[in-house]
């Protein structure tokens, strides 16, 4: 199979369209077993994929399903379906096309299973959950082709693993299925072909043309940007300038909180009343829906969005990019970029639009690494063995199993091609048993053994495990709704802590809105739009972007230079203020500030060693500061910098970097921090020891489940060798990176600590008090903050002269 | 100490850090919601597996209580087991170890709605008691000067920008309410409707830790009552 069939040769000359060469080469290597395409978005790449499954089905002869097509989010699915009708139409194929999401009926699902489509489109949470059914092998027995659209997107976190568990299992019932990967631009793209390899089979590498070079410039503005702060209000004038001289403008933000402010602000300033809109995460599905349609009908002049924009969906006519705030890394700034001008030989068109003059030079250091091709990630880990707990799980619902079968199959997929027996059969046996050293669950085990295969105990268990498939962690968040008799239009969802701390008449902005926050009802906030008060901003959880280290680099070499006639004359001052105030970072010295600030002392360490890296030594040096009596609460680590902030002042930081102190602690401290709970947590949902808390069903009797870190604590005190702690530490030290960065990083400053005392914060630690991710420290500080707390509001609500009434007596 | 002592009709009472009330006068410890067994029950009705190690916890925690406070009678204020199954299953070392503990004290288990009958451990088993005037009970009625659970209260308390929270107390001149003491208990926020129609708009709730913390139950103005 290699030309095209004169039925699409014809459809394309009609529209007065030809193929690229890569979508012709993805027709011509179709045989391949698997085949990963590379191209710059806009580029055809969706084309590409479903181009050998059409021209295969075109003469009817295949029964079943075909292709299975794989996207990270439900929209892309629906929007394909929709993109795939037309040539489907007008070429009269014989092709059935659906999707199946969460947000497909039930009826339909049930059909779908009995009755398959040629092409299924769904995302890997679902075929996770239809590998679960004991029907699989039937549904999927005609499956030729799998494309995995995306897959930079889904390489990037545990459902990536989860969809090679799945491909796996899938090639076990169907042995000659053709996998097919379609990706934008990254920088490894050999570790992406062994990603979605069947080993030991190869997989090649198709390359697309990447186009010409996009045009890619910072924005002028006449107000230099502030200090610190991430809202870029300062560009608005600017931005709606840019909005006016265009058709469509995408202005992403790198968190949904940033978009909402600035989506507020925009709206105050658009006096033409302009047709701008906002996209993100947190906005109720409707309401998103709602955006997006009105976008593809070209009724907005922009939208302000996050991330959830990000992928492929086609968003028409769309000719400028403005990403405000610094992109936070090359490559996603280069896919970013790649949105504007859907026509794929003409250039991007996209500006950035620093918040804060540290990002100033953060986006030269980006536009730099963007004309230089140089793109940046971080390599991926071994496969998680949480997401294999759950595989084992799903398998055991779908019918009985071999454990040496299943071994062999899952080192077929990349993630675990390295996964030893032993490691596998400690997964089995938590799954089955628990696999706690005290063996108290011989009659309740999950999974039996019978006959050699393994199998549930109670086939009613598969329900449960249903329910709990998937690898996303969902924060605890609440719906918000309008108030009203009827029921109220819903607005979206904010974190519960945040709703926790809101009083009635307390108001947030939401999908643009001021609202005003009236009472809880049902786990939904319930608000009103009688605000009058300034808004608090909602805490949304964004992504939370890592700046590259190569970025890193890139900035503290910027450092060194006597002057910056690359930076604006603004920046350029406020380099120049540090200088005087304090000092620049130096590659070969280290420099500290220690100030107080807000009743607190602070201080920041700037060790540009890479954000996991700071992360790191933000966990061990305020364990050395606790040790030290400086009653450290919290800290928060970026890229270049780690900022502590405590009780008492930071005076010797020689005592903190005592390198063998640091490494002997390491180890045994790191069972007892946040960032280890955190993580646990996540472990602890995906592979099946706690139940995924859905939402609704809480409505009551909360006292019936507890805080995970209890089961943390517990496990670690009798069962510290548990197989769930070893893989919370397996996966907390994939975040937190090796030791080895932080010795390199002493070993290039070895010991030339610059200790600057401060009467206040300095120019270069401002935008630190905007980061977002605050590690809290539960030491000593907590304890003594909480009696003041506890005190003060004893006294606010008069009861502090305990002592002169008989019936309270604090203390004794 | 870090206890947190008051007056309760006319008993002298401290509500201590750990989440136990002690009566030194009488020589009585009094705990609630020791929810032994409940790993054992959760894996019984087919749920996950947890770590089978909460009943020794809530022992060894039990049982610094005893040696701390020398009390000679105990009260558990029910749900004492996570259900009477639980009860029965109890590891034979588990089952020893509270032997030991009730062994040389008037050891008292007050129903609760997990554990309404009684488990062959020995002890009392009770409905209800009372004792120079003050009434122990699982579920909070409307009796003066009561001592209970159920509830499993807890607080939280903003320390500048971060949440901290913690089992708590629920204090107010009639009534008492104590945090749950079993290791796999969850709790139930001081500020949900249910607790604050039990409780006078001069309650305290006594936060546990390393120190007893008080502090006001409702802390807004805008906090409701009903009757």
């Amino acid at each position: 199979m290699s030309a095209l069939p004169p039925l699409f040769e014809d459809w394309f000359t009609r529209r007065g369209w030809s193929l690229h060469a890569h979508q012709i080469a993805m027709l011509e290597r179709a045989p391949d077993p698997a085949l990963l395409l590379i191209a710059p978005t806009g580029g055809g790449k969706t084309l590409a994929g479903f181009l050998p499954t059409l021209v295969d089905l075109a003469n009817g002869m295949h029964a079943g399903l075909h292709t299975l097509y794989i996207s990270p989010l439900k929209a892309l699915a629906a929007d394909i379906r929709r993109n795939l009708s037309t040539p489907i139409a007008e070429m009269g194929l014989p092709i059935r096309v659906e999707d199946r999401t969460g947000d497909t009926t039930q009826t339909q699902k049930r059909r779908q299973r009995a009755d398959p489509p040629d092409i299924l489109l769904t995302t890997p949470e679902s075929l996770a959950l239809l590998l679960s059914f004991e029907d699989a092998p039937r549904m999927f027995a005609g499956l030729r082709r799998v494309v995995v659209d995306e897959i930079h997107a889904l390489a990037d976190s545990k459902r990536g693993d989860q969809l090679m568990l799945a491909l796996a299992r899938l090639q076990t019932m169907v042995p000659d299925l053709h996998r097919v990967g379609l990706s934008a631009t990254i920088e490894d793209p050999a570790a992406m072909a062994h990603f979605l390899a069947r080993h030991p089979d190869p997989c090649e590498i198709l390359f697309a043309d990447p186009g010409p070079d996009p045009n890619i410039a910072m924005l002028q503005t006449d107000d230099p940007p502030p200090w610190s702060g991430g809202g870029a209000a300062y560009a608005i004038p600017a931005v709606l300038e840019q909005v006016r001289a265009h058709r469509t403008t995408l202005i992403f933000h790198n968190t949904r909180a940033q978009a909402e402010i600035f989506f507020h602000n925009l709206w105050l300033a658009n006096e033409d009343a302009l047709a701008i809109g906002i996209h993100h995460g947190s906005l109720d599905r409707i309401q998103r829906r709602n955006v997006e349609a009105a976008m593809v009908a070209g009724e907005l002049r922009a939208i302000v969005c996050t991330g959830s924009l990000d992928l492929g969906i086609d968003w028409g006519d769309v000719d400028l990019v403005i990403q405000i705030g610094a992109p936070k890394n090359v490559k996603r700034l280069v896919q970013r970029i790649g949105r504007a001008n859907h026509r794929y030989n003409a250039p991007s068109k996209a500006l950035l639009v620093p918040a804060n003059r540290f990002e100033v030079v953060e986006c030269v250091a980006a536009l730099d690494a963007v004309k230089a091709r140089d793109l940046d990630g971080d390599p991926r880990g071994p496969g998680p063995r949480d997401v294999l707990c759950q595989q084992i799980m799903i398998t055991a619902c779908a019918g009985p199993f071999d454990a040496d079968a299943l071994f062999a199959e899952v080192t077929t997929a990349g993630p675990y091609a390295a996964l030893t027996h032993t490691a596998f059969d400690d997964c089995l046996n938590f799954v089955a048993t628990g696999g706690y050293a005290l063996r108290s669950y011989d009659r309740w085990q999950r999974l039996r053994q019978t006959g050699g295969l393994w199998h549930l105990r109670d086939p009613r268990t598969a329900r449960q495990i249903r329910m709990n498939i998937g690898t996303i962690q969902d924060t605890d968040t609440l719906k918000v709704r309008m108030k009203n008799r009827m029921g109220g239009q819903p607005l979206g969802e904010v974190e519960e802590g945040f709703a926790a701390t809101l009083t009635p008449g307390d108001t947030f902005l939401i999908g643009g809105q001021v609202v005003r926050y009236e009472n809880l009802r049902d786990m939904t906030v319930e608000v009103t739009r009688r605000a009058d008060k300034p808004p608090r901003i909602a805490t949304f959880m964004g992504t939370k972007f890592a700046t590259s280290t190569q970025l890193s680099h890139r900035i503290l070499r910027m450092f060194g230079q006597g002057d910056w006639p690359e930076l604006p004359a603004h920046t350029r001052a406020w380099l120049d203020l540090q200088r005087e105030r304090s000092q620049l970072p130096e590659p070969d010295r280290l420099l500290i500030e220690s100030f107080p600030y807000k009743g607190r002392e602070h201080a920041v360490i700037y060790g540009f060693a890479g954000r996991n890296a700071m992360q790191t030594l933000g966990l061990l040096t305020t364990h050395r500061m606790e040790e030290l009596g400086l009653d450290p609460l919290g800290f928060v680590a970026t890229d270049y910098a780690m900022m502590a902030w405590g009780l008492n002042p930071l005076q010797d930081p020689a005592a903190l970097f005592d390198a063998a102190n640091l490494r002997a602690g390491f180890e045994t401290w790191l069972a007892g921090n946040a960032v280890m709970k955190r993580t646990f947590r996540a472990s602890a949902v995906i592979s099946g020891l706690i139940d995924r808390t859905m939402q609704g069903q809480r409505k009551s009797g909360r006292q019936a489940t507890f805080s995970s870190d209890i089961l943390y604590d517990t496990l670690s005190k009798y069962d510290p060798d548990h197989v769930l702690l070893q893989i919370t530490r397996e996966e907390a030290l994939k975040g937190l990176v090796d030791f080895g960065r932080i010795e390199e990083m002493l070993a290039r400053t070895a010991g030339r600590i610059d200790l600057r005392r401060l009467q206040t914060l300095s120019p270069l630690s401002a935008p630190l008090f905007l980061e977002m991710g605050r590690v809290p420290i539960k030491g000593a500080a907590t304890e003594r903050l909480l009696s003041e707390a506890t005190d003060a509001l004893m006294a606010d609500a008069g009861i502090a002269e305990v002592e002169a009434r008989p019936k309270w007596r604090v203390g004794y | 100490m870090n206890s947190f002592a008051f007056t309760f009709g006319n008993a002298r009472l401290h509500a201590r850090p750990t989440g136990t009330l002690h009566w030194p006068e009488q020589g009585l410890l009094c705990v609630s919601d020791l929810h032994f067994g409940k790993a054992e029950r959760i894996a019984r009705l087919g749920g996950t597996l947890l770590p089978p190690y909460d009943t020794r916890e809530t022992l060894c925690r039990l049982e610094n209580e005893l040696r701390a406070t020398a009390a000679r009678t105990v009260i558990c204020l029910g749900d004492s087991f996570d259900d009477l199954g639980a009860g029965a299953a109890l590891p034979d070392q588990e089952r020893l170890w509270l032997q030991r503990l009730m062994a040389g004290r008037d050891w008292i288990w007050i129903e609760g709605n997990h554990d309404p009958g009684p488990v062959d451990l020995g002890g009392r088993h009770l409905g209800a008691m009372t004792l120079a005037g003050i009434v122990f009970r699982h579920v909070a009625s409307m009796e003066m000067f009561e001592i209970s659970g159920h509830y499993h209260p807890k607080a939280t308390v903003s320390l500048g920008g971060r949440q901290v929270t913690r089992r708590c107390f629920l204090i107010d001149g009639t009534r008492t309410i104590l945090p749950a003491f079993g290791t796999y208990t969850g709790g139930l926020a001081c500020d949900d409707p249910v607790l604050a129609g039990l409780m006078a708009p001069d309650a305290l709730a006594v936060l546990t830790g390393t120190r007893a913390c008080p502090m006001p139950m409702y802390r807004r103005k805008t906090a409701k009552r009903s009757a």
